[in-house]
């Protein structure tokens, strides 16, 4: 991929999602798109490109942002925060008398909110909860919602005690089980615009995704995932991810909560 | 140094399987099929025990009965390593004292992972 190109995807980038394109990584740019070239019908990644750039269509620019979108695709990636979750964070949620609002953003191919939901349904919490999983990439929403997996992707992060558990075959691979998939409600959002319609809530996942995005990007998603952070609720990063406006948590590395004095008020 | 050893009746596979648990620290031991595997482990326990299913003499699941069955046999993890996508079966090898179970083809990752997720990193 020539720089002229990488450097339009990557201000295309900038302009719709925030996501900041390295221009020393053309091969990842490249592994993106082929796909997108071959779906849109262009022989080339070139000729996709030039289609981007002349005909200033916005369904194709779009189908260019979201294929550099980041994916997450690992099941209880970091499994040190899920232990945290599960032994500590989660049973202290226990939601004031309303039901308990968990949000994975960005979660990719489901992998991470589905995690979220099986670790729910391991451990259920006291009161009745309500679980989202967001991403501002249409496809990865549909592959995500159908919760179809292939074998290599069930053997990422997942036991197989797990797999056995909450998976039942399906063609081409495993699919979550119905009970579970019913568990998730699923938004289109992009982080770096008004999260107004999601209101506060409990516990927000969104690991390695911030340090993805282009600093003016990051600023704005922060205060935003900050702003949809409930008093005495958890807003959980990736490991090396900061919170503006937000403080660390002793002990659980990666968690993010507001200042105790805010919390105190609140 | 953790000693693993890898059953399976291919040598291909366990060239492969050698290659990534060398890189990943371990001491490699090889066994054919379930009875050279028996035998190897009454002179030494390994601490993970990779396990093909289907083999001739005897087979991975033969082979993981009479070890948790024999003293100090509930000691090493043990790792299914099988085409088996069938979720009942996989279930089956769970039951009978597997730790974890890696559908084939694996590579590096998903046996780095599988380990850490026996417990055996």
């Amino acid at each position: 991929m020539n720089a002229r190109d990488l450097e339009l995807v990557a201000r295309l980038c900038e302009q719709r999602t925030g996501l900041m394109v390295d221009p020393e990584k053309g091969y990842l740019a490249e592994n993106r798109l082929a796909p997108v070239a071959r779906r849109e019908g262009f022989s080339s990644i070139e000729e996709l490109i030039a289609a981007v750039r002349y005909r200033d269509e916005d369904r194709l620019v779009w189908a260019v942002a979201e294929a550099m979108w980041p994916a997450e695709n690992s099941f209880f990636r970091d499994p040190e925060v899920f232990e945290l979750l599960a032994e500590k964070v989660l049973p202290g949620l226990a939601g004031a008398g309303r039901p308990l609002r968990l949000w994975a953003a960005a979660c990719g191919g489901g992998q991470e909110v589905y995690s979220l939901a099986m670790l729910l349904a391991e451990q259920p919490p006291q009161g009745p909860f309500e679980l989202f999983g967001s991403d501002l990439c249409d496809r990865r929403l549909e592959k995500a919602q159908s919760g179809l997996y292939s074998q290599f992707e069930v053997q990422r992060g997942l036991s197989a005690h797990r797999l056995v558990r909450h998976f039942e075959a399906a063609e081409g691979g495993f699919a979550l089980s119905p009970r579970l998939r019913q568990t998730v409600r699923w938004r289109r959002a992009n982080l770096t615009e008004d999260l107004g319609r999601l209101g506060q809530l409990d516990l927000v996942l969104c690991r390695n995704l911030l340090s993805a995005l282009t600093p003016e990007a990051r600023g704005r998603a922060t205060a935003n995932l900050a702003g949809a952070v409930a008093p005495g609720g958890y807003l959980v990063l990736g490991r090396d991810e900061g919170a503006e406006g937000l403080s660390p948590v002793a002990g659980a590395p990666g968690f993010y909560a507001h200042p105790a004095a805010h919390r105190a008020a609140a | 140094m953790k000693v693993c050893l890898v059953v399976d009746d291919s040598r291909v596979i366990r060239k492969v399987a050698r290659r990534i648990l060398e890189d990943l620290g371990f001491e490699v031991a090889e066994a054919a099929d379930g009875a050279e595997a028996l035998g190897w482990c009454r002179t030494v326990t390994p601490h993970v025990i990779l396990l093909d299913w289907l083999m001739p003499e005897m087979d991975g699941m033969a082979f993981l009965r009479e070890l948790r069955a024999s003293p100090g046999g509930d000691q090493p993890r043990v790792i299914f390593c099988s085409g088996e996508t069938d979720l009942d079966r996989i279930r089956e090898a769970l039951a009978a004292g597997a730790d974890e179970f890696i559908i084939k083809p694996f590579d590096g990752d998903i046996v780095a992972s599988k380990l850490a997720m026996a417990g055996a990193l």
